[in-house]
């Protein structure tokens, strides 16, 4: 639903006549514009995967992560503007350890996107404040089991089987939804996000990319940690074959 | 003889246990709180409750104990709502730590804190004065529990059931009464698992009779009809 909030739209403490707070979905197109980020639940844990746009080859391959651990059992993968989403991750890590040193306990999933959640949000409440222009997948593995959050610039925060953000957000969905999340292992959904993301990298639009990709799952004992090195080769590979499979028909 | 000191801090001699068994915890007390050698209540109740699946017994100085408890119990409500469901025992025994770890100097309390919780099941915690926390198959505080180590070396084993796991306390407790002059009164128990929590009570005639001990008997004014007390 696009409409230019003429008047309306100048200030994040200003509501339109039909409802709308514009400066928050201004800092939504931020988020829609940035590369892709998918997250997807499945049956013994989550994954995590950033199509990682490089604006130069001089840029260093690894630099510039997008995907952050919070705290031992939970990552957060960012898209939107960098600068903020560095602020949220620092926050969440914050949340996470006071939490632990007050509770004697790993912060809940559920609690840790509730905070982040209620952070994002607050900076929607002042006009001498600005939105977040990014949003966040949160994926954790705690005592309930692993789930998936995502929070969006207005501070809304919902828990999800499979989520995505960013440019091509759509297509991703579509076929994450494809997808039979209960009966996949972690180890061939690092492979299938790996597909998804190099299906939906436009080459013509876009420049260069890289994949970036993490996993909080059984097989990494429920620590939050990067792909191991030869599942993320397998995986780009496995990605490649068939993108080339697709020209192909 | 020295005049009691009314105003004295009181403070509970005590003897505190709790146990764990397969399926939940057990928590008993005795019930005495002396002012030096007064006793100021014969039949307090040392086993609060923090949440419904976690209780704590007290021990050492009846103020300090109370105040932790009820900082405890007001944190754990406001994090119970929050988290939408019931807190953890290593939740609420951690709390209890920080307390009492962080307030090292002001307070004199030994704690115990048991409950259930759907993660772990039944757990003990003992917090003692210096705000260790230490989680254990069972715990014993306060002044009465000198007298218990060598019986619970005997007598404790691992799954036990509930029935055995609450005689076990009773006879500790009662055990204790008998030896320490600061522990006294009534035993109180509570049993905490999967399907709630169940409060029991034990006077002296319901328990055992130990070496040296008389039997208690009925008075003999009850028995010879004594006169209306005006009409003498």
């Amino acid at each position: 639903m696009s409409s230019i909030g003429t008047g309306y739209d100048l200030s994040v403490t200003t509501f339109s006549p039909d409802g709308r707070v514009f400066q928050i979905e201004y800092a939504a197109k931020a988020v829609d514009n940035s590369g892709t980020v998918i997250g997807i639940k499945c049956k013994d844990g989550i994954v995590l995967g950033v199509e990682k746009l490089i604006p130069s080859k001089m840029m260093l391959p690894g630099s510039n992560r997008r995907i952050h651990a919070v705290h031992r059992h939970s990552g957060m993968a960012v898209a939107g503007l960098a600068a903020d989403g560095r602020q949220i991750v620092a926050r969440a890590k914050s949340e996470a350890t006071n939490y632990d040193s007050v509770y004697g306990d790993p912060i809940p999933v559920k609690e840790l996107a509730d905070r982040v959640a209620s952070y994002v949000h607050l900076c929607t409440l002042y006009w001498w404040l600005r939105p977040f222009g990014c949003g966040v997948i949160l994926g954790g593995y705690d005592r309930d089991g692993p789930q998936l959050y995502m929070v969006e610039p207005s501070g809304v925060s919902y828990r999800y089987f499979g989520a995505a953000i960013g440019k091509g957000r759509q297509a991703a969905k579509t076929e994450i939804e494809k997808l039979k999340l209960q009966d996949l292992t972690c180890r061939k959904a690092v492979i299938e996000v790996a597909k998804i993301i190099y299906g939906v990298h436009d080459e013509a639009k876009d420049k260069d990319f890289e994949l970036e990709m993490s996993w909080v799952c059984d097989e990494s004992n429920r620590q939050h940690e990067k792909v191991p090195e030869e599942l993320l080769e397998e995986a780009k590979a496995a990605a490649k074959l068939a993108l080339e499979e697709m020209d192909a028909d | 003889m020295d005049q009691v000191d009314f105003n004295a801090p009181h403070s509970m001699g005590t003897t505190i246990i709790g146990v764990t068994y397969n399926g939940g915890v057990v928590l008993g007390a005795d019930s005495r709180t002396s002012t030096g050698v007064y006793v100021a209540n014969r039949a307090s109740d040392k086993i609060t409750k923090l949440t419904d699946n976690v209780y704590v017994c007290r021990s050492g100085s009846a103020a300090d104990s109370q105040v932790v408890s009820d900082y405890v119990r007001y944190f754990l409500h406001q994090h119970t709502i929050q988290l939408g469901q019931p807190a953890t025992v290593k939740v609420a025994a951690n709390l209890v730590r920080l307390l009492a770890y962080n307030n090292k100097n002001n307070l004199q309390t030994g704690l115990i804190v048991g409950g259930w919780d759907k993660y772990e099941g039944g757990q003990i915690y003992g917090v003692p004065l210096g705000g260790t926390i230490v989680q254990q198959p069972f715990a014993i505080g306060g002044s009465g529990s000198s007298y218990l180590y060598g019986f619970f070396d005997q007598a404790w084993k691992e799954g036990m059931t509930q029935e055995e796991a609450e005689e076990l306390v009773k006879k500790a407790v009662s055990l204790a009464i008998a030896r320490d002059g600061a522990s006294g009164g009534v035993v109180r128990t509570v049993i905490i698992n999967s399907e709630g929590v169940t409060r029991n009570f034990y006077p002296g005639d319901q328990l055992p009779i130990w070496h040296d001990e008389l039997e208690s008997h009925n008075s003999l004014l009850d028995i010879l009809g004594a006169p209306e007390p005006m009409n003498i």
